[in-house]
Parts: C-alpha cells; structure tokens; sequence
C-alpha cells in the first residue's frame, strides 16, 4: 500500500476495461418501436420514406430545443423561455436575412448572439439571485415574447434570402437540411454530456448541489453553460423555423418549452435532476412526433391527439418512478 | 419526591443497526414527579433509547413498562395519547400558524360541520393552558413570530394539553438565554409537584447539578449506572461517562514533522466559533475534541471554504490565502471528507467510478474529454488501495454500505492529491473492521508527509490515532494537548469548559 500512494501521488492511470452502459433508455426505445410497429401494420402510408422524412424534419425544432433544456432539466433546473427565445432569435435572423444585404453568416451570428444573451441573462438571474429556474425563465418568457413584437414592430418579417430559406427548406442529397442539422447536433450534445467534464459535473451539481460543491465543482459556471447552452441550441430552432416558414414570426414558437420539456422527460430525463441522456431525449421528440404522425393518418383529430400526448407524458414518468423503486 | 412504583420501567433494552449495536442490555427507571438526567458522550445510545420509547424505532430485544402496562406495536401517536411526549432539539413547530393551531394540531375540536375548525373553543382552552403554566403568549399570535424559548414554552403546553405524564426534553437549553434557562427550571419544577416525570438530556453539567433528582449514564450504548444527583460530583461523572479506554489497537505514531503545512490564527464566525488559531505540521495528526455544537465541523467548513469567515489569517505553507470556495481549497492541496457523507460526500444516481473521479476529473481529461482508460485506472487504483468492497466500479454508489462508501469518499478526496486532509468524524456509524482499516489509512498518509486535521466526538480515537489534541468548547479552544497529556478525563474535562 506504501508504494502504491506513491504512484498515486506521482501519477494516477493506466488499467484497461470496457464498460457497459446506456441501459437506461431500453424502455423508452422499446415503446418507440412497437408503437411504430403498431402503426406501421395499421396504416400503409405510416411506413414510407416521404412521411419518415416528413416526421423528422418537423420533429427537428423540438428536438434541438428539447436537447438544450435536457442540460438545463439534468442540473436540477428548467426552462421556460425556449418559445420566447426562438421568437426572438427568428425575428432578428430575419432582419439580416433580406436578399443582397448581408452574408448568410451575418443573420446566423446575430441570431445566435441573440440566443447566447438571453440564455446568459438567464443563467446570471439564477446564479447571482437565489430566485428559482421556473420563476426567472417564466419572466424571461414575457420579456422574449415583447422583444419579439418590438424587434419586428408587431409585424411578420418576410422577404428573406434564398440560401437562408435553404436551411429550413433545402436538401443535401436528398436529405432535408434540418435532418442534418439535427444529427449533427445530436451527436455534439452527446459528447458533450457523456465525455466531457462539464458534462460529468451537470450530473452531479442536479444530483446533489451540495456534494457537488464539496467536491470543488463550479457550480455558477456550470448553471451559466446550460442556460447559454439552452439559449443557443433555441436560437437554432429559431433559425431553423424562420427559414421553414419563410418568415420572421413575432408570434412564433408559443408552447414550444412545453413539447421540448415533454420530450425530455418522456425520455426519462427527470425533472429532479441528476439524470437523464441525449439519446432518451431524441427518442422522446421522436416519439411525439410519430405519435401525432401516426393519429393524423389514422384520422384522429387533433383534440383526441393532445389528450393522448398528455397520459403519453404522464404514463412515461410513473413508469419511471416504478423502475426507481425497483 | 419519589413513590415506590415507577411510572416507566425498561429493561434489557437491545438495538442493532446493521452490525452496530447502538443499544446493549440498557435499563432505565423512571418515578412520577422526577427528574432524571440521561447522560453519557454523542454516540452512547442517549438518542436511541429515545426513539424507541417514543416509539419512532422498534427494540430488538427487551421490555419497557409504563405505569406497570408493557409498552408494544405502537407509533408515535399512541405514545403521546399515553401520555409520553418529547420536546425535541429541533423545535417540530409550524411557523404560519397560530400558537393555538400547533397545540391543537390534529386534534383540533369541530362545530358545524365535520372539518370545521372551532377557533373559539381552542383559543380558549389554549388561554387557559397557558394562563396555568404561568406563560404570557397571545394564542393568536403566529408561532414564527415567538422567541426560541417562547415556542419551547408552547411545546410544553402542547405536551401538557396531551396530557402528558412523562416529558423527554432533548438539550432545551441550546438555544436559550439565561435568564430563559431560569423560567424553563421554573416549569419543571411546577411539572414536577403535579407529579409528571422528566427524562433531561444535556451536556451541561451545571444544569444538570441544578435541576436533576437522579442520574442515568450510558457509554457505548451500555447500562453504566444510575445516582442520585447529589452523590455524583463534575468528575466523578465525566469519569463514568469516558470510561474505562476500549482496547481498540492504533497504529503507532511516528509524530509531526517540522514543516508547518497549514497554519490558522483568530479564525471567527459570529455566532459559531471565535479565535481559533493552530498550526498543523506535515506528518502529524491534530485532533479536534469537543462536545456536539462546539464548533469543530464549523472550523473544517470555514477551512475549506464551505462558509464564510468573519475574520481571521489562513496560510498554507507560510503563504496567506484566501479561500472563497472548495473550489479554492482544493487548488491549495486541502481536502474534506465531510461528516455527512451521504449530504455532502455522495451524489445519488452517481457509480462508484464517477464519485471516486468526481473531485480531480481535470486529471483525467484533455480539452474537457474525459479520457475512460486513465480514469478508470484512477477508480481501479483506488478501489484496491482503500480495499472498497464494490460489485463493480459501475456500481451506484448510494447502494453501498457504511464503510465502503466512507471509503468511496475518502478515495475522491484522495486522488485530488491533498497534502492537508480534513476528516470529519471519518468513522462515524461504520463497523469496527473498517474503522480499523481507516485508521491504518490515516497513519499512511501522514507517513508520506500529509497532514491530518481529525475531528472525532470518539475520545478513544482522538487520544489513540492524535499527536495533538485541539479542544474547542462553546466555540472557543479551551486547550491545545500533547499526545502525553492527553487523556479522556482531560480532554472531556476541557470540553465542558464554562465560558462565562
């Protein structure tokens, strides 16, 4: 034992083992499955490649939106000014998106900008302030949905660019562009929680905050990153959105928290914090949008459907609960 | 004062936790109209014994009799209907509702309509209540609103109003001024000619000589004995309680060396501890002794920057710092294993792996990617160097048991690569073996020139394990002892100190 401080004190590392993990989203994917299963035998034009495609290209906003809030829900907190953010940062994309203005990356740096600083203001108020998540981004909501309407004087923003229409309606080989874009997110945010040290630390400062801070964790840097994180990854649906529609909406984007939020808890991110993982919540987003896929072809209308989406939410986190306790 | 036939009598009262007895053959007899002084050192079982007569714990073994009737299968609300009830440390108050309302709490009298509330009915009987007992409160008036020894005194009525016929007053004094202290003795002493009987539980000595008729004094969760007041003198009780030394083997100790790692000087929290000053020599380890409150765990906080201090120098090796956060602390190469482990040391849903890796993760990374082979290699290390007893380095760290998760939190704190390390009561609640091992760790370190600041409320281990001992008392450091003067009798003699 005396030599082996030793090396622990010279240098610590070197042992080899694999290890298994991500065994936690088994239950949510084996839903997901069958539920497409069932619809699949149910209705012929559930399976083909267009309404596959057309599924994830609508389901790509609310899952970059539901990737940034999984950081933020994983540390203990929430966010509810995504819908106002995504307002935001679509009106002000669209301000710098008239054709022969400006470069492409102007709109796209100043819409991001835009993401970045409300997503900052947010996570200074609930570092500096001991007020709680849900009250401060519920005041950053209000103040969002205002800095809409005053950005684009209440009205539509529309007349924009050809290659900023491109990212929400263009193809790259036949594949949508939000497609991509959504992997490619998909996959950053990924690493980002499972190999790195922040994300390593989002885990524990939701897990227990104290402990957290016992243990030398930043816990004040850590909350900024998330809710600068949340507002860029919103910022990106904002352009995303403003680029489908063509139009900078001042209206756009209402309720928007309220699927994203869905989306990560039905994939088992839980709302206590401490828990959760990118690839449950992408299940997640995709099961809500295969599920109002699947009732629209089945000619459910859309009132039965939110009434479905709603025991859907509910049931994932009472299954979870049990799963807990076992 | 005391009729033949005792009101509560227990006997071979047994209780096991885990591998642990907290309670061995323990027995306790109790008159109507007395005052009985439970006593004995933080971990003899006081707390315990408490709990299973108010019935918040089930014995293992033995008998308690009240008023000749066994005592069984009952909760806590069938021990107050029968009239045993406790005032705790912690006042159990609700603040936003009236004085009246928390007397009458769930047994609230109704009119009209089932679930009525008759507030006339309690503000009456409460007025009358207290009228009794000679208390002056509005029972109007919002609990929040009442002083530390006021809602003490409505504790009290509700304990009467129930009508009580044994009253556990756990420390009531900790928060109260002197002149409160003099109208609480009041009360007991009024209790005490209507005939209810008191179980008193206090470090304080004075006050024991002053209110108690008997007193009952345990160690190690062991009967000792049971005296009249009067009989037993200050050391002559301090004797009981330490006791004879449990042969428990220490490592040897090879003592401080010259280099002085850390150094403190007038270290002070308004309320907590004042000028607290030591150095601590590289290779040696410090105890710091004192009773429950006395501001040890407050000193390590403020040390490592959990709390802030009001005032006071801190050097680490001769340089002055200024630590703001753990996140400082650390940086300068101290560590803190953390009393609370589960609080402060374990993050739920967390691995064995992650927890051991959590406190030095940058070791292991480059550019923020966490490298799994070199982490991995750190938590391996660490699960054979500290022997942690793990299914699997994938294991969640809250499913292990005492002393293999004091182990997990001691092998995080390790690998930040401490040269000061700050143990909180390192052995709290874990069994004897992994005490051992724990102790032998301990010699280890300081062995490779690391220096041990130790807090233990064991005094076995504080004169087994320390080159020095740092006593604190109320706050303050009544004595700074060497190995070779360092004796329980001493130690306990220092701790219960009167600052006037």
């Amino acid at each position: 034992m005396k030599q082996t401080l030793t090396t622990l004190y010279r240098q610590t590392g070197s042992s080899y083992r694999k290890r298994v993990q991500g065994m936690g989203t088994f239950g949510i994917l084996l839903a997901f499955v069958v539920i497409c299963l069932a619809l699949a035998l149910s209705t012929p034009r559930f399976m083909t490649v267009s309404n596959l495609t057309i599924i994830v290209t609508q389901v790509s906003i609310n899952a970059l939106l539901a990737f940034g809030v999984t950081f933020v829900i994983i540390t203990g907190g929430i966010d509810l000014s995504l819908g106002s953010m995504v307002a935001v940062t679509g009106v002000v994309a669209a301000l710098f998106a008239h054709p022969d203005t400006y470069p492409l990356i102007v709109p796209l740096m100043m819409a991001l900008g835009a993401g970045f600083l409300m997503g900052g203001f947010n996570g200074l108020v609930i570092t500096r302030s001991k007020v709680p998540p849900f009250i401060v981004t519920l005041g950053t909501m209000t103040i969002g949905r205002g800095l809409a309407l005053i950005l684009s004087k209440g009205r539509p923003v529309s007349n924009l660019s050809d290659t900023f229409n491109f990212i929400g309606g263009g193809q790259v080989f036949g594949v949508p562009f939000p497609i991509i874009i959504l992997i490619v997110v998909f996959v950053l945010c990924s690493l980002l929680l499972r190999k790195t040290i922040w994300g390593r630390y989002m885990y524990a400062v939701g897990g227990n905050e104290q402990a957290a801070r016992a243990s030398g964790i930043p816990i004040a840097k850590i909350k900024m990153l998330v809710y600068i994180l949340s507002g860029l990854l919103a910022a990106l649906a904002g352009i995303v959105l403003t680029s489908r529609i063509t139009t900078g909406q001042p209206n756009a984007g209402q309720g928007f928290e309220l699927d994203a939020i869905a989306a990560a808890i039905i994939g088992g991110t839980s709302t206590s914090g401490g828990s959760g993982t990118m690839t449950g919540t992408l299940i997640g987003a995709l099961l809500i949008g295969v599920i109002s896929n699947g009732l629209d072809l089945l000619n459910v209308t859309s009132y039965y459907q939110q009434v479905v989406m709603g025991v859907i939410i509910i049931g994932a986190v009472v299954l979870d609960g049990l799963n807990r306790k076992k | 004062m005391t009729s033949s036939k005792p009101i509560l009598q227990i006997t071979h009262l047994s209780k096991s936790f885990g591998g642990i007895k907290a309670l061995d053959d323990v027995q306790l007899t109790l008159h109507r109209g007395e005052v009985l002084a439970l006593m004995g050192e933080n971990g003899a079982g006081k707390s315990t014994l408490m709990k299973i007569l108010m019935g918040l714990e089930k014995a293992d073994a033995g008998e308690i009799l009240f008023e000749g009737e066994p005592l069984k299968n009952r909760d806590v609300k069938d021990t107050l209907k029968k009239g045993i009830s406790m005032i705790h440390q912690e006042l159990l108050v609700v603040p936003e509702l009236s004085v009246a309302d928390n007397i009458f709490l769930g047994r609230e009298t109704t009119r009209w309509l089932p679930g009525w509330i008759n507030n006339e009915d309690i503000y009456q009987k409460t007025e009358t209540l207290l009228g009794t007992l000679g208390v002056a409160i509005d029972p109007r008036m919002k609990m929040k609103y009442l002083s530390v020894a006021e809602m003490q005194m409505v504790e009290i009525a509700k304990a009467i109003s129930n009508n009580a016929r044994i009253i556990i007053m756990d420390e009531p004094t900790s928060a109260l001024s002197d002149k409160e202290v003099a109208s609480l003795f009041r009360m007991i002493k009024d209790l005490k000619t209507q005939g209810v009987a008191i179980i008193y539980i206090s470090h304080k000595m004075e006050e024991i000589a002053q209110i108690a008729d008997t007193i009952t004094v345990l160690r190690d969760g062991q009967y000792i004995a049971t005296k009249p007041a009067a009989e037993l003198d200050r050391n002559a009780l301090i004797t009981l309680m330490v006791g004879r030394q449990i042969d428990l083997l220490f490592p040897v100790a090879i003592g401080k060396q010259e280099e002085v790692l850390l150094s403190v000087r007038h270290l002070t929290q308004p309320g907590k501890f004042s000028d607290v000053s030591f150095d601590l020599h590289a290779g040696e380890v410090l105890g710091l002794a004192g009773l429950m409150g006395a501001g040890r765990t407050e000193v390590a906080r403020a040390i490592f920057g959990l709390d802030p201090l009001a005032g006071g120098e801190v050097f680490v090796k001769g340089l002055p710092v200024t630590i703001r956060s753990p996140q400082d602390a650390i940086r300068y190469g101290i560590g803190y294993v953390s009393e609370d482990r589960k609080a402060l040391g374990c993050i739920p849903g967390m691995s064995v792996q992650h927890t051991l890796t959590l406190a030095s993760l940058k070791h292991y990374a480059q550019w923020g990617f966490i490298e799994a082979r070199s982490e991995e290699g750190a938590a391996e290390l660490m699960v054979s160097e500290l022997r942690i007893k793990t299914a699997s380095l994938q294991q969640g760290v809250m499913q292990l048991i005492g002393g293999n998760q004091q182990k997990v939190v001691i092998g995080k704190v390790l690998l930040a690569r401490p040269d000061i390390i700050i143990l909180d009561e390192p052995t709290r609640g874990i069994d004897i073996g992994a005490k051992h091992e724990i102790y032998k760790l301990i010699r280890q370190l300081t062995e490779r020139g690391i220096a041990v600041l130790m807090i233990s409320s064991e005094l076995p281990e504080i004169t087994g394990l320390c080159d020095r001992v740092l006593v604190l008392s109320q706050g303050r450091q009544t004595a700074l002892l060497d190995r070779s003067e360092a004796t329980q009798e001493k130690i306990m003699a220092h701790a219960v100190h009167q600052q006037r």
